[in-house]
């Protein structure tokens, strides 16, 4: 085999933002015809050398060649000059203008705007790079996956030869995953070189036919694909082994006299543009269970958390904790029937310039007050009581703002968890979570299902419910699509549920039903 | 009232309507130019005051020097005036990202006090109101005409209807420029990463939006009346503030707001005339409560641009 020739090298590249190095004298080599993954947890630095590739940052060491000769990229049209697309995260779509006008933004010469001639040559340019989209549709009409779509085609009509996709697969259903790889598997064959950033381990040694690990903003390893292991990306990635997750069989023993302890029956409710966001939404979740709500997102989910933490109407049907109706009951008398919640939004959920001790008292201030004025002392001991027993990396007094992501999250199952919910939801909880913190707040929830939680697991991330749930519910459109048991839940079955082209003919049953 | 009367009484509404809404349909495309950047200039108030007065004054100097298209260099001087005061809004919020909102207000109270301020200035304390000879009407149709009035209006009335409205929609619908414009106004950051020099975009919308204004408050001055006065603009700013939601930030459907609120405004000055038995007063505020009610009902779902009011900063 012959080495590919190199379509982008990148050589010392250091960017600071104040006192944190994003990227620490980063190597990186891009081959031509090769698609690349950047691997890393989040906050590695993976996006931030990416960004400055396509001119959106620039670096404050370093230097790019392209196609062998120096490059200076200050914004991202010198990077289009050369030939390098990027697909953010955040789609950089325009979404109440048509594809076309999407796809030409930017890259249109003359006075007049030939809509008609543009339709034409994004139909061809769509044909030619096999990417299916209509080019007189609205952009906010179309799906996420067709949204990247878009954004592929945009890159491509401005011949890009180095296509940088971020997180690509983040938002999409497995379904529209396979798609995509099928595409880019495609566009590889054509010579297109690509850069698949990614912490997915088992997307990149699919897709992928070399590795770049970062860490802390620094290169942990570069491999061959074909040449390592999920298991020894993942030491790289993380600078450790990672811990095994505790089983869940190992703990779903004493789970025979099993109880519903949150019900709901055809529930209903609107969201915020007054259009039906959940439809007859029916399900149980008995005692000592994990259900697991797969989705994508926007399908329900989030108004679904707050109808059962009551920050939003409910407008048909039943919502039943052990047996109390709290359909339209308030935050405090939900919360005081025995439920839990830890919300997606967790910046939300806290008060960012309160301190840690307060934070952690603030739902319960009737149990700090004495004649008639907060008690500060009771306030910090139970802080410190909770700090150690949660491993929360921080002092009472610490503005909550202040503290990382997976600690405040900690503070947040702290609050919710030191008083022994009968019902948890739980949305999100790993978010943006590194490794570390995520496996501590999966073993937290597996630990308040032993003890007998109901726990309703509101998530994107598929791994994540096919590891935590005993069952699995899908929602798509308001409506649970189905409700499988964990045994038969497998990404590809949850994959049409989720997308809608499948109705589970099993109606919503308890684990007794399981046999 | 006889049919003749009532075609005649018909015939002059029309005509008046047209005459009133040529300063709102300036100022309404000046500001759907500018929000569709993203930007709510809330200086429309004063930027059209400060192209009446300068307009007005530059006009009268020329006039008094004996140069013969006076009319014409005191409205280069209010373009120029609105398109300085377009760049002092996009510095403010475009290069420092200052909220929209207090920007624009101030530039009003600016502009409106460097126009008293300028007046006294210029024309003193005279008891007799300074004025012009202004543009005159004209009249393709000639006199005799039953429809002649409706066609005998002022060059810069044509030029509202036939070439600022049908231009401005073509700009910002037909061009790339005008695509350019739009998407800088939906997602900055999208535009940008499109290599869109967003910053230049916004700039160019301002100063279209500032010179069309400032053309808005001239008319009145230089046409229309034929002198400036404090009570000149009386509000026509925050009418276009009105009109642009309820036009969905179309210039077509601005031209159709500005054409209801212009004959609202033609009807309750006949009205007055015929001695109707309200007080004037009411009268006087019916178009702006016809502006509001259009605004309530019209303006209900209204998409406003993704990025209105929003500064943008590359991070």
């Amino acid at each position: 085999m012959t080495p590919p020739s190199i379509a982008v090298e990148m050589r010392g590249i250091t960017k600071r933002f104040g006192s944190l190095v994003a990227n620490d004298q980063v190597d990186f080599t891009l081959g031509r015809g090769q698609i690349h993954a950047l691997l890393g947890e989040n906050g590695a630095g993976k996006t931030t050398l990416m960004r400055i590739l396509y001119g959106l940052y620039s670096a404050d060491e370093g230097d790019i060649a392209v196609d062998g000769q120096p490059a200076s990229i200050r914004a991202p049209r010198d990077a289009i000059a050369l030939g390098i697309g990027m697909v953010t995260q955040h789609f950089a779509l325009v979404p109440p203008l048509s594809v076309t006008e999407n796809v030409v933004l930017g890259h249109n010469l003359g006075v007049r705007l030939k809509l008609e001639d543009a339709h034409r040559r994004v139909a061809e340019a769509a044909a030619r790079y096999g990417v299916e989209v209509e080019p007189r549709a609205l952009v906010r009409d179309l799906s996420v996956g067709e949204r990247q779509r878009v954004e592929i085609l945009k890159a491509l009509y401005r011949d890009a030869r180095v296509l940088i996709l971020d997180e690509p697969t983040a938002v999409l259903a497995p379904q529209e995953v396979d798609q995509l790889f099928e595409g880019l598997r495609r566009l590889r064959a054509d010579g297109l070189s690509v850069v698949f950033i990614s912490h997915k381990l088992r997307e990149v040694m699919n897709i992928t036919d070399h590795v770049t690990v970062l860490r802390g903003g620094q290169v942990a390893g570069v491999v061959q694909t074909s040449a390592t292991t999920p298991a020894e990306m993942a030491r790289m990635m993380v600078g450790r082994t990672t811990f095994g997750m505790p089983s869940l069989d190992e703990a779903s023993a004493a789970r025979s006299a099993a109880q519903p302890v949150l019900r709901l029956e055809s529930v209903g409710a609107l969201d915020n543009k007054g259009l039906a966001a959940l439809k007859g939404v029916t399900f149980d979740v008995y005692e000592g269970e994990i259900m697991g709500l797969a989705g994508v997102s926007g399908n329900g989910q989030s108004e679904l958390a707050q109808v059962l933490q009551g920050t939003r109407a409910c407008t048909a049907g039943r919502i039943i904790v052990v047996d109390q109706d709290v359909s339209g009951a308030d935050p405090e008398r939900i919360m005081k029937a025995g439920v839990g919640r830890i919300p997606e939004d967790r910046h939300a959920s806290v008060v960012p310039e309160m301190t840690v001790a307060q934070n952690m008292a603030l739902e319960h201030l009737g149990e700090f007050t004495s004649n008639g004025s907060l008690d500060r002392h009771k306030i910090r001991q139970h802080a410190e009581k909770l700090i150690a027993e949660y491993q929360i990396k921080a002092k009472p007094d610490d503005r909550i703002r202040t503290l990382s992501g997976g600690n405040m999250q900690k503070v947040i199952l702290a609050r919710v968890m030191e008083r022994n919910p009968r019902v948890i939801i739980v949305s999100q909880p790993t978010r943006g979570l590194d490794i570390g913190a995520t496996e501590y707040v999966r073993s937290r929830l597996l630990e308040q299902r032993r003890r007998g939680a109901a726990i309703l697991l509101i998530s994107e991330d598929l791994d994540e419910i096919l590891e935590l749930s005993d069952r699995v519910a899908v929602i798509y459109e308001g409506q649970i699509q189905g409700i499988l048991p964990r045994t038969e839940a497998d990404p590809e079955r949850l994959g049409l549920l989720m997308a809608g082209a499948e109705t589970s003919q099993e109606t919503p049953h308890g684990p007794q039903d399981r046999a | 009232m006889s049919d003749i009367l009532s075609t005649t009484f018909l015939v002059g509404l029309i005509a008046a309507t047209l005459r009133v809404a040529t300063p709102l349909v300036f100022g309404t495309v000046g500001e759907v130019i500018t929000e569709r950047a993203g930007i709510l200039n809330l200086g429309i108030e004063g930027i059209m005051f400060l192209g009446a007065f300068v307009g007005f004054a530059a006009a009268a100097k020329a006039e008094a020097a004996g140069v013969a298209g006076y009319l014409w260099i005191g409205l280069l001087a209010a373009v120029v005036s609105g398109l300085l005061m377009a760049l002092l809004m996009g510095l403010l919020t475009v290069t420092l990202g200052l909220n929209q909102h207090v920007s624009g207000l101030g530039i009003t109270l600016l502009a409106t006090a460097l126009s008293l301020f300028g007046f006294r200035v210029v024309f003193g304390e005279s008891s007799v109101l300074p004025s012009i000879d202004p543009f005159p009407q004209l009249a393709p149709l000639g006199k005799d005409l039953l429809i002649s009035p409706i066609f005998a209006q002022y060059l810069l009335t044509y030029v509202a209807f036939l070439v600022v409205v049908p231009l401005g929609w073509w700009v910002l619908f037909r061009t790339n420029f005008g695509l350019n414009l739009r998407s800088v106004g939906e997602n900055p950051e999208a535009a940008d990463a499109a290599g869109i020099n967003v910053f230049r975009t916004r700039y160019a919308a301002l100063l279209i939006g500032g010179a069309l204004m400032a053309a808005g408050g001239a008319f009145l001055s230089l046409a229309q009346l034929g002198a400036f006065s404090p009570g000149i603009i009386a509000g026509r700013g925050w009418v276009c503030i009105a009109l642009v939601i309820f036009a969905r930030w179309n210039p077509v459907r601005g031209m159709l707001g500005a054409l209801l609120f212009g004959g609202v405004f033609a009807l309750q000055l006949r009205l007055q005339t015929l001695g109707f038995a309200l007080p004037y007063e009411v009268l006087l505020a019916l178009p702006y409560l016809v502006t509001i009610a259009a605004l309530a009902i019209a303006g209900r779902n209204a998409a406003y641009p993704g990025a209105y009011l929003k500064p943008y900063r590359r991070e």
